[in-house]
């Protein structure tokens, strides 16, 4: 074994790439300048993206992670660098994606001293991932680097942060490569026995309802999750974070479930009678009302993670293990059901709620912009959304086909992640147009990131759904709050995004007439380059179905009360 | 009801600021806490006295158990465990008082450790209820003073942590 004798700063970058990392991005400050020396040093090995904000960073990796299934990393400076990529952090965390965040220090015997530029970020960052370093000998250096990717990618994916202070940056000790250990998907509790037992619980239902979230993409379950589905013969709905892992298009498709689900999966989830959870956590937007959900219906629960089960839904049965193992070792024991009176059932639902509830008004829509998306360009795009309410018109519109072709921030619900995630994406997949899905709110928070798709000239296509309004909020005031729109117009706000987004380089144009919206879709994609098309709507258009907080997910109402 | 967690850890440095965050997380007071070492100088054990609902004891228990530091994590059931607990107590102690104080030691196996003209600190090994029997007596001499270290248990018979 060749040993060479690196600082910490190279040792860094050679565990980087012995983890297969060619790409990060990152924000440079005072306390990673040996850092950045490093990445100067290693410029043919790897590329880095210099973002306009440490937060357009962690978003980026985490775009980066979502869109490939590889480990996202970035970096940053101590700190304000460090506190920059918690929102970052914790996003991904929310939504089990693997990343390692680097961040710079003070040097050893600086710390606790509030030094300049001293932050706690391994304090800060203890419950927002799944585990967390500060190295303080650089002989732990590499083992720790090593760990980092081990854990943030192995069983339930998730966020890792390594603190090194910059006197470990600098320091030397020898090195020698190794290789990656491979990810380990929890397995050792998938029994014979629970496999049997949930195969005779399967055959006695009459009426089952498969709920699947993001551990099928993540464990890369969809064909066998497919197979599942077409032995049952049942309908499949999917959680936001579940969208891709079943295919639109397959008939036993019913869409979202929750809060802002389809009417069919929330019916359906109100009549079966056997509830089959797969790398789903049944997450408060999913269930709302715990009392009013599928209480008609034994749950099995099969999922990576022992901690999610019983956590929100208690269960009848529960599998603990990778889904794509599990499946795969399920598959086999099931004997094709026939339950033609529940599949009648699916279809007369579907024919009572057919997908659009819009009532076209000839004014532009959100929806019908996102329709339109849909049809021009799901084959080829990756679709990332902001939060609010053009998320979920993108999880109630876009037709998604494949795994790791729709990002969206599920969990935490983080306004401002879209962009820095496209650009994550689109340096990821070259080639690939990314379409981030955006309100007016969220491309306000971190439009500046447009800069970094610019510079790297990244087909990053942003389409502003813009109402003027924080939609999302000032629908619940509309609803819930006696339309007291307190601090929700951004009609004030005068700010031209088409000239915003051609300061920053980029095209851009306006669209205000449904009639525009295909021209325009087309010409971004065209392009190929980074491209801000601004949509003009209503600030009334609300989002349906929707289910009143601490109501059962049956009691959707599908428009306002007269 | 009241639970106690015996916890295996890795002795890392903030691996009790992990475990500790995820019962303050659910709003659950712990009552008790002690951490020391184990037969292997890697690993600490410490044991939480907590009070709270079995289900979500459970599930904090289960959080616990992904901890990257944390190598087993159990309940011990008093039925098949062993607590004790040490305590620490200063009395007011006048001339007049301190045979009652002597004797009341005496009867608990309760230690003096230190007697002032004033005072008498006393030292006391056992499980809860012994303990709050004997600061129940204590009270009507004028306790100046508790320290308590928390409980520490064990699993009766051969049943051990994994380490």
């Amino acid at each position: 074994m060749n040993k060479l004798q690196l600082n910490g700063a190279e040792i860094l970058i050679e565990c980087l790439l012995e983890q297969g990392v060619d790409t990060i991005f990152g924000f440079p400050g005072g306390r990673v300048i040996p850092i950045y020396d490093a990445l100067y040093k290693y410029k043919d090995k790897i590329n880095h993206y210099l973002t306009s904000h440490e937060q357009g960073a962690s978003h980026a990796a985490d775009g980066y992670a979502r869109s490939t299934g590889k480990v996202g990393v970035c970096l940053a400076t101590s700190g304000p660098g460090a506190t920059n990529l918690v929102t970052g952090i914790a996003t991904a965390y929310m939504d089990s994606s693997p990343m390692v965040a680097i961040t710079g220090n003070v040097p050893v015997p600086m710390l606790g001293k509030d030094s300049f530029q001293e932050v706690d970020i391994t304090g800060i960052t203890m419950p927002i991932t799944k585990h967390n370093f500060i190295v303080k000998d650089v002989n732990e250096l590499a083992e720790t680097v090593r760990q980092a990717f081990h854990i943030a990618r192995s069983d339930r994916p998730g966020p890792v942060l390594i603190d090194i202070p910059s006197d470990i940056q600098t320091a030397s000790c020898n090195f020698s490569a190794k290789t990656p250990l491979a990810a380990v998907r929890e397995s050792t509790r998938i029994t014979p026995q629970k496999l049997n037992e949930a195969a005779e619980l399967i055959h006695a239902a009459k009426r089952p309802l498969i709920y699947t979230g993001g551990g099928v993409i993540a464990s890369e379950a969809s064909a066998e999750l497919c197979e599942f589905a077409a032995i049952l013969g049942a309908p499949v709905c999917v959680s936001a974070m579940g969208i891709g892992g079943f295919p639109s298009s397959n008939e036993m498709h019913v869409g979202m479930i929750g809060m802002h689900g389809t009417a069919v999966a929330n019916t359906l989830a109100t009549e079966c009678d056997f509830l089959i959870a797969i790398g789903a956590r049944f997450s408060d937007r999913v269930v709302n009302n715990a009392n009013g959900f599928a209480s008609g219906a034994k749950v099995l629960h099969i999922d990576i993670d022992a901690a999610e089960i019983d956590k929100n839904i208690c269960t009848a049965y529960s599998i603990v293990g990778d889904v794509k193992k599990v499946l795969s070792l399920l598959n086999p024991l099931l004997k094709k059901q026939d339950c033609t009176e529940w599949k009648n059932r699916v279809s007369e639902l579907k024919a009572k709620y057919p997908n659009v509830q819009r009532e076209a008004s000839g004014a532009l829509e959100g929806q019908y912009v996102i329709q339109r998306l849909s049809a021009l360009a799901a084959d080829k795009a990756i679709f990332v959304t902001d939060v609010g309410q053009h998320q979920m018109w993108a999880c109630l519109n876009l037709q998604i086909e494949e795994p790791r072709k729709f990002i969206t921030s599920g969990g935490l619900g983080t306004m401002g992640f879209g962009l820095g995630a496209a650009v994550g994406a689109a340096v990821a997949n070259p080639g690939v147009p990314v379409i981030n899905i955006a309100g007016d709110g969220c491309f306000r928070m971190n439009s500046i990131e447009l800069a970094t798709a610019v510079e790297y000239d990244l087909p990053v296509i942003e389409v502003v759904i813009n109402n003027h309004v924080l939609g999302m909020v000032r629908q619940w005031q509309k609803l819930f709050f006696g339309k007291r729109y307190s601090a929700t117009s951004l009609h004030g706000k005068v700010t031209d995004f088409v000239k915003l987004s051609e300061a920053y380089g980029a095209v851009a144009f306006n669209v205000t007439t449904p009639e525009e919206v295909d021209d325009a879709i087309l010409k971004a994609l065209a392009l190929k380059k980074p491209c801000v098309i601004n949509c003009e709507i209503g600030q009334d258009e609300s989002v349906f179905p929707m289910v009143p907080l601490g109501k059962g997910v049956g009691q959707f109402i599908l428009k306002e009360a007269e | 009801m009241r639970h106690i967690l015996s916890i295996v850890v890795i002795n890392n440095a903030g691996v009790l600021g992990r475990v500790v965050g995820l019962f303050s997380r659910r709003g659950y007071n712990i009552d008790s806490l002690s951490v020391g070492t184990s037969e292997d100088q890697r690993y600490a054990r410490i044991t939480v006295s907590v009070q709270g609902d079995d289900q979500v004891v459970a599930q904090i228990q289960k959080q616990v158990a992904k901890l990257v530091d944390v190598q087993d994590v159990f309940e011990l059931k008093p039925e098949c465990a062993i607590f004790r607990e040490l305590c620490l107590v200063k009395v007011e102690a006048t001339a007049a008082a301190r045979p009652d104080i002597f004797n009341v030691a005496s009867v608990f196996r309760a230690n003096i450790i230190d007697v002032s003209t004033k005072t008498i600190t006393m030292e006391l090994n056992g499980d809860l209820d012994k303990t709050n029997a004997f600061i129940e007596l204590m009270k009507p001499y004028g306790i100046l003073e508790i320290v308590r270290t928390g409980l520490a248990a064990i699993a009766r018979g051969a049943e051990k942590a994994k380490i």
